[in-house]
């Protein structure tokens, strides 16, 4: 039994090795036409940028796991939103970062339980609560910002943007997270709970899972994480933006996707984020590199994303 | 009383009285709203919305959702403001072959499983690439009989009014009282039935995607009738309105509960929601905030009139 439900879980977890030899494939490329100038610096490129969306597509990954019709659309407005007011609240002082980023945490919770409170007050599909709520975030965050680009702390900036030997700090980081999260979802009993409500809510409901807990947490969990994404991402970037998180959108949900988790929820896979968020990028650099124009660069994409879904939605169902 | 205002009637209602609340909360605040001219302002970009909340509304009947009907929107607009107007024949063509492009996407996305929310959100990319190809920069003009139907001087009432009418009650023809309309319903509620009873789910879905794709060239074309050039980007800001939209009128998202005459009203609804910020002089940062809170409040309503149902 122990042993067949080991092999199990090592088969659910291979779809990774695609998304890691896309990217790798995909840059390969790249260096090839280049000629093997400056691979190194889209290495490490690719990981700083891949960094924010993996923290996003983390969150993303926990709540599509909780099955069909879960999905946080709200993670643009949040990131947004928490990058604003935590930038404001900083007012370029170091002193101020820790508060800061406690400032930016707390606008991801405070999200999370209002979409979370949504679904549940309603009796909406969180499609329809998070979306609804995003509206009223991203009003929130345009009135709060005002417009204005509000530098990040000087600390702030040099931490999200400092390389060791050419690896971003940021990325080991997030790299750790990932392993804890990863942790949390296969050893721990909320990890385990979210799995087994996308398996069945109703059986996970007769072992005598808190339904409502667990999505709770899992809400919260993804906007405090979009929280957090806001935040570094301001001090990467120079500032907030009103338009930062909008990128995002696509990017939780592609990464999740194109990782190996299933999208009818109950098979999550963390290592596949790293490998479809650097695949992404690399992507668009390749794209880049041919010297193609914005339009083709687009198209491209879009093609690939809706191809790799293709490719992974058939070999889920044989 | 009591007999009369059953919670289901109310629950239908429901879409046409926020409505009338907001109308009537406008007429107070600017009683010159009250007239062709101010109806016009008013209600001038509504029918663009009202089109892509329908081709919203058409992939909810199936249990699927478009995140790139804005962006499809865009590119219809961009293809009407350039080819529409220097080569018609060629510009008609590519508009077929966008219909034919969301059939296509119907199939895949019926014979693969896939998820409809992902496949769209990739498309939205190639949707707003091929548009930056016809269209690199905002320009470009609207054909003349295009902008002849979009400014017409109607008797009593804005053209918007009348069209938007119209339009509400021939598609609640074609999906609500037609046989055929009810199967592809059927297909959102209960589609193991609809097949066992010999109905071809495949074709039901494209079917649905193709009208999709109908209803947002309507979207565009009506769009750049209104603005006289397009932009790619002009449309983005559809997908998220047309699904709030399709749920204000009573949409339900699972389940194949579509309501067309409710889908025009809630578009209008969310369109006149900005003017109504404007009169009340709120800042138009909150303008979305808006629209959100008002889709928040009508929920809420059906939630309550729900409980009264169930009691």
């Amino acid at each position: 039994m122990e042993s067949a439900q080991n092999r199990l879980q090592a088969v659910s977890r291979l779809p990774w090795i695609w998304a890691f030899l896309a990217a790798f494939l995909v840059w390969l490329a790249t260096i090839i036409f280049t000629q093997g100038q400056g691979s190194a610096q889209i290495l490490s490129a690719a990981l700083s940028f891949a960094t924010f969306s993996v923290i996003v597509g983390i969150g993303q990954m926990y709540v599509i796991t909780l099955g069909p019709g879960n999905v946080d659309l709200s993670i643009p407005a949040t990131m947004t939103f928490a990058g604003a007011v935590s930038m404001k609240i900083m007012d370029t002082q170091d002193a101020m970062v820790l508060p800061g980023l406690v400032i930016a945490l707390g606008c991801g919770a405070a999200v999370g339980t209002f979409n979370f409170g949504l679904i549940r007050a309603l009796r909406i599909p969180p499609i329809i609560a998070t979306l609804s709520s995003s509206f009223l975030v991203q009003s929130a965050a345009i009135a709060y910002g005002r417009g204005i680009k509000i530098k990040p702390p000087p600390m702030l900036a040099e931490f999200t943007t400092y390389r060791i030997a050419g690896v971003p700090l940021l990325a080991i980081c997030v790299v750790g997270l990932a392993v804890l999260m990863g942790v949390v979802l296969h050893r721990t009993v909320y990890g385990r709970s979210v799995t087994a409500i996308g398996q069945n809510q109703r059986a996970a409901e007769l072992a005598g899972i808190s339904v409502g807990f667990i999505r709770f947490a899992t809400y919260l969990l993804s906007a405090v994480l979009a929280g957090l994404c806001g935040y570094l991402l301001s001090g990467f970037s120079g500032g907030a933006s009103l338009n930062m998180g909008a990128e995002y959108l696509l990017a939780s949900i592609a990464v999740v996707v194109i990782g190996g988790t299933s999208v009818a929820g109950g098979f999550s896979n963390l290592p596949g984020l790293w490998g479809a968020a650097l695949f992404m990028f690399l992507l668009v650099t390749m794209l880049n590199t041919f010297g193609l124009s914005a339009g083709f660069r687009l198209i491209l994409t879009g093609v690939i994303i809706v191809g790799v879904i293709t490719l992974a939605g058939g070999r889920k169902q044989s | 009383m009591s007999s009369l205002m059953t919670p289901r009637l109310l629950r239908n209602l429901l879409p046409a009285i926020s409505l009338t609340v907001l109308l009537l909360a406008i007429f107070y605040l600017q009683p010159r709203a009250m007239s062709y001219l101010g109806l016009n302002l008013l209600l001038n970009l509504a029918l663009p919305i009202a089109f892509a909340t329908l081709a919203q509304m058409c992939m909810m009947t199936v249990n699927d959702l478009d995140l790139g009907i804005g962006a499809y929107v865009g590119f219809v607009a961009c293809i009407g403001a350039t080819f529409l107007r220097d080569t018609p024949a060629l510009g008609v063509l590519m508009l077929l072959a966008c219909v034919a492009a969301y059939a296509a996407l119907g199939a895949l996305i019926h014979l693969r499983n896939l998820p409809s929310i992902v496949v769209t959100l990739g498309m939205s990319f190639v949707w707003l690439g091929l548009a930056l190809l016809v269209l690199p920069t905002p320009g470009g003009k609207a054909p003349d009989w295009i902008r002849a139907i979009m400014t017409w001087k109607t008797p009593m009432l804005p053209f918007t009014i009348y069209a938007s009418v119209g339009v509400a009650l021939i598609v609640h023809i074609i999906l609500m009282r037609s046989a055929y309309g009810a199967v592809l319903r059927g297909v959102g509620g209960n589609a193991r039935s609809v097949e066992r009873a010999g109905w071809s789910l495949l074709r039901a879905k494209v079917t649905m995607y193709a009208l999709a794709g109908v209803f947002g060239i309507f979207s565009g074309l009506a769009l750049i009738g209104l603005t006289t050039s397009a932009d790619a980007n002009i449309a983005l800001r559809y997908t998220l309105l047309s699904i709030a939209g399709a749920i204000l009128g009573g949409g339900e998202f699972v389940g194949g509960r579509i309501s067309p005459i409710g889908a025009v009203i809630g578009a209008t609804t969310l369109t006149l929601a900005g003017s109504f910020l404007s009169f009340l002089r709120i800042s138009p940062d909150w303008q979305i905030g808006a629209q959100g809170g008002i889709l928040i409040i009508v929920l809420a309503l059906r939630i309550l009139i729900n409980r009264a149902e169930a009691k």
